[in-house]
């Protein structure tokens, strides 16, 4: 397998206008000659379709929710990062490109970096035409806010429901397609299998979840916009339905996939209660604007926080990073937590919890402005743990929310196989190895709305002509039968644990060997506990229903099994990578204060694994990552 | 906590439905939990037991993504004002509590098994007009168009929508009124917004007609089970906005897609 990563040649400033210009242009009557299918219908997802439907191409597009207005991205809270530079505080497209790539540890690429910072202020245009209702100043102009990790105020925002604004803007722009017949969209749909027909991808068999029927569809590219993989950890953020069997099944047909151990930890989650939770829900990063984060400063101090005496108090964010406090970037701030809840100094029932603390802020501002900033927030808040936050201090805890790695994609966003597109969190994306605030939904709708619509012109620029092939090739043929086969096999096992118990099984694993700390010996030890999972997995689930009908168990199977496998890549990937970086903190490479130590010398690239058969182990590649315009140098945010 | 469930049970579009009683599986529940993670718990039971689990919408479990939603006791999202059915928790009953639990009902918004609905019927709402057609890249700087923060607040409170059809489910004509208000009056309230206007409120209103909801007698169900709280002063502004656009334009209605 070759990595090339396309990227253009020329100074870094001019190689997207550049390559736009050098890419092959579609004649307009040629445009609707052309096939693609989406899957997903996120941000980047919902973007790319409607883009593409608009300039002329023939759309068809997937998703599993029951309407495509219901993707993960709708629950974005905070925001979107431009560099528009409205509050003259010295932001620039340079300044963005600058905080991504140190951000991102010096783990992404350049160019990609580069290209997401400069279409970034059209983003804002664009979303602005369409009617996403952005803060306004009394002005009327746009208003800004700072986010974690960030110094300058750079991120627009809609309450705190960006995401869901942003993403209604897009599902509009989708919806205006379906209206006009350009676009078919089949909602209640999960992909099954990428079909490769001489090499390229030629289509996808999906599952119809209403009527359980397999269906075939061709077309002459498809773009998988898939979303994250952080449900390998059970307990997440994501969406209960968020999994990674698109990607999968790519990555089985050929598709590289690329530094699966970068996985974000996102520091200020509700904690968890107890075995019957099924998932985690962030706390919007806005609050750390205000709140301040503590623990006690005895091991095993277990009053109510009212009875800790100020000197008693560890504001641990404050003491460490006096430049950036409670704003510290996420990975920095996640392990900061779990570092004192393993000391012994966590707060709650079960110890693992931190306070985020308002008393001061309120005592500063007042409950009112307090109220008007958070309010939602803190309802939601207590209505999850029947805590009243503005008497007693939120607690929290880091959680699994975001992941990095995901398909390898080159410049064009064109993955190892021909004519497979691969955007948004389901790319090995722009970040790095760690992500800043507000940073994932500016790089989804740049792969939806300013980057594929050329890059996949270009592509069926350069094929021209395409085979007419139909559903009834042979290629189809077998990838319809390896879906039925595996629906015959989840169906037909008679076992006795429900897909549930096999993911919170697998959850514990990934979450205490490969979560916020990763060690050799740990990791080893989750490569000899997954494959037995997965060998469990295949003898004792149960499956009840039917095929041919609404299953949600057989779905959620599906799921579980693909989550199995990518938990044990995960885990090879981390071991491999020995130094820490951004969110891979391997515990075994840190310096003397317990910070990530990076090894620039040997890791300095990206890791791309190859699939080579059910029982064969992967093949890791690596695209070696150059640093021109930012000199490699040591992330401190002290 | 021990609870006794009615649970609507329905195997597919055509087939008859019943209530089913679960008491043992129903037992033992945290009230730290949330409504669907009981369910959760009682679907774990069934199928350990062989039974088929209770098939219900559900993804964010944020109260955002607008996909949950069932009638608990009659109240769509259950007893909580402003609240998703994701987001109650079951320390909002008491122990020992019976609750009924069934899906929309409205003949716009077909079952298609147990809990879950088709409400494919706001997706064509929106298709019909409901955005601002613009083309990808290119758009205007941002800040070309000044958007007085009032406006952009009023246009914000009713984009809030999450769609999830409680007020059509609430409504004793399963009228979609709230739903067409919010969708429509967000964009109606923005100078981006207002070249369409006419256009946007009779098609939407048209398509909703057609999709088989009922109309807006003004009885403020909606209002009151919204999780979002959305506020009927929407219908309201749409009314107004349907009754000049059809004055104003009546051809308006007849054209689609090319908008010059």
């Amino acid at each position: 397998m070759e990595l090339n990563s396309n990227v253009p040649p020329g100074p870094l400033e001019t190689k997207w206008t550049q390559h736009k210009f050098d890419m092959k242009l579609v004649n307009p009557a040629n445009k609707r000659k052309y096939s693609v299918i989406v899957v997903g219908t996120g941000l980047a997802g919902g973007s790319a379709a409607a883009s593409l439907a608009e300039l002329g191409y023939q759309v068809t597009c997937f998703c599993y929710q029951d309407s495509p207005r219901r993707a993960h991205s709708i629950a974005a809270q905070g925001g979107i990062n431009a560099a528009k530079n409205y509050q003259n505080d010295g932001d620039s497209v340079h300044r963005l490109f600058y905080d991504t790539i140190k951000g991102g540890d010096f783990r992404a690429r350049e160019a990609n970096v580069h290209r997401l910072a400069e279409v970034s202020v059209n983003i804002i245009d664009q979303c602005v035409a369409q009617g996403v209702p952005f803060a306004r100043e009394y002005s009327g102009l746009l208003a800004n806010r700072s986010f974690g990790g960030a110094q300058v105020s750079r991120t627009f925002y809609a309450r705190g429901q960006t995401g869901q604004q942003l993403l209604l803007g897009a599902y509009q722009a989708l919806e205006r397609q379906v209206g006009l017949g350009t676009v078919k969209m089949h909602s209640r749909h999960e992909m099954q299998q990428l079909v490769v027909v001489d090499g390229k991808a030629r289509g996808v068999v999906v599952r119809d979840l209403e009527t359980g029927e397999t269906e075939s569809h061709v077309a002459d590219a498809v773009i998988l916009a898939t979303g994250g993989y952080g449900t390998v950890f059970y307990l997440a953020t994501y969406a209960k339905g968020a999994n990674c069997t698109a990607i999968w099944r790519a990555y089985k047909k050929g598709a590289a996939f690329a530094n699966p151990c970068y996985t974000q930890i996102h520091p200020t989650c509700i904690p968890v209660t107890g075995d019957h939770q099924s998932k985690l829900t962030l706390m919007s990063e806005s609050l750390r604007n205000d709140g301040r984060i503590w623990v006690p400063k005895a091991n095993g101090d277990k009053r109510p926080p009212d009875q800790i005496p100020e000197s008693e108090r560890d504001y641990y964010l404050e003491r460490k990073y006096p430049a950036f406090g409670n704003l510290s970037p996420r990975d920095i701030s996640s392990r900061a937590a779990k570092e004192v809840c393993d000391e012994g100094r966590g707060v709650g029932k079960t110890g693992f919890g931190v306070y985020l603390d308002f008393a001061d802020a309120i005592d500063r501002l007042g409950v009112d402005l307090i109220r008007e900033r958070y309010g939602n927030l803190f309802d939601m808040y207590e209505r999850i743990t029947d805590e009243d936050p503005y008497k007693i201090p939120m607690r929290i805890y880091p959680a699994s929310h975001y992941t990095m790695g995901g398909l390898w994609v080159d410049y064009n966003l064109m993955s190892s196989v021909e004519g497979l597109f691969v955007l948004g969190e389901a790319n090995f994306s722009d970040h790095g190895a760690n992500r800043l605030g507000a940073s994932a939904l500016m790089q989804g709708l740049a792969d939806g709305y300013f980057v594929i619509p050329y890059t996949l012109g270009n592509y069926f620029g350069t094929v021209r002509a395409f085979d007419k092939i139909g559903v009834d090739h042979p290629a189809f043929k077998q990838a319809e039968a390896e879906v039925a086969e595996r629906s015959r096999r989840l169906l037909g096992n008679k076992g006795d644990k429900t897909p549930d118990d096999f993911h919170r099984e697998l959850g514990r694993i990934m979450w205490n060997y490969c979560g916020m700390g990763r060690t050799e010996e740990g990791l080893k030890k989750a490569l000899v506990e997954l494959p037995a999972l997965k060998q469990e997995f295949w003898k004792r689930v149960r499956v009840p229903g039917e095929n041919g009908e609404i299953n949600q168990s057989l779905e959620k199977a599906g799921r579980v099994a693909d989550l199995i496998e990518l938990g044990d890549l995960l885990c090879r990937d981390a071991l491999e990578r020995r130094e820490s970086c951004g969110a891979h903190f391997r515990e075994e490479y840190q310096t003397p204060d317990h910070e990530a130590l990076r090894d620039d010398e040997n890791f300095c690239h990206v890791a791309a694994w190859e699939y080579t058969g059910e029982d064969a182990p992967p093949v890791r590649h690596v695209e070696p990552l150059s640093f021109e315009n930012i000199h490699l140098q040591t992330r401190s945010y002290k | 906590m021990d609870l006794t469930l009615h649970v609507w049970r329905q195997k597919n579009r055509k087939a008859a439905g019943e209530f089913v009683t679960y008491r043992e599986e129903a037992r033992g529940i945290s009230t730290d939990m949330s409504f669907l993670e009981m369910l959760d718990v009682v679907n774990e039971r069934l199928i350990k037991s062989g039974r088929e689990p209770i098939a219900f919408d559900h993804d964010c479990r944020e109260g955002i993504c607008g996909q949950c939603g069932v009638v608990i006791n009659g109240s769509p999202h259950g007893p909580r004002r402003a609240t998703t059915a994701c987001q109650l928790h079951m320390r909002s009953f008491s122990d020992g509590a019976e609750l009924t639990i069934e899906p929309w009902r409205a003949s716009a918004f077909p079952v298609i098994k147990d809990l879950m609905v088709d409400r494919g019927a706001f997706d064509r709402i929106v298709a019909a007009g409901g955005f601002i057609s613009v083309r990808t890249g290119n758009a205007p700087e941002a800040n070309d168009v000044a958007v007085a923060k009032d406006d952009a607040d009023l246009a914000m409170d009713a984009a809030a929508c999450i769609g999830c059809g409680a007020c059509v489910a609430a409504c004793p004509n399963a009228s979609a009124m709230l739903f067409v208000a919010a969708k429509a009056e967000h964009l109606n309230l923005l100078p981006q917004g207002a070249p369409e206007k006419d256009r946007r409120v009779l098609a939407m209103i048209d398509q909703a007609d057609g999709e088989g909801f009922g109309n807006c007698t003004n009885h403020g169900e909606c209002e009151a089970v919204c999780p979002k709280e959305i506020s009927m002063g929407f219908i309201a502004r749409l009314n107004r906005d349907y009754r000049r656009a059809s004055m104003r334009q009546p051809r308006a209605a007849a054209t689609s897609g090319g908008a010059g």
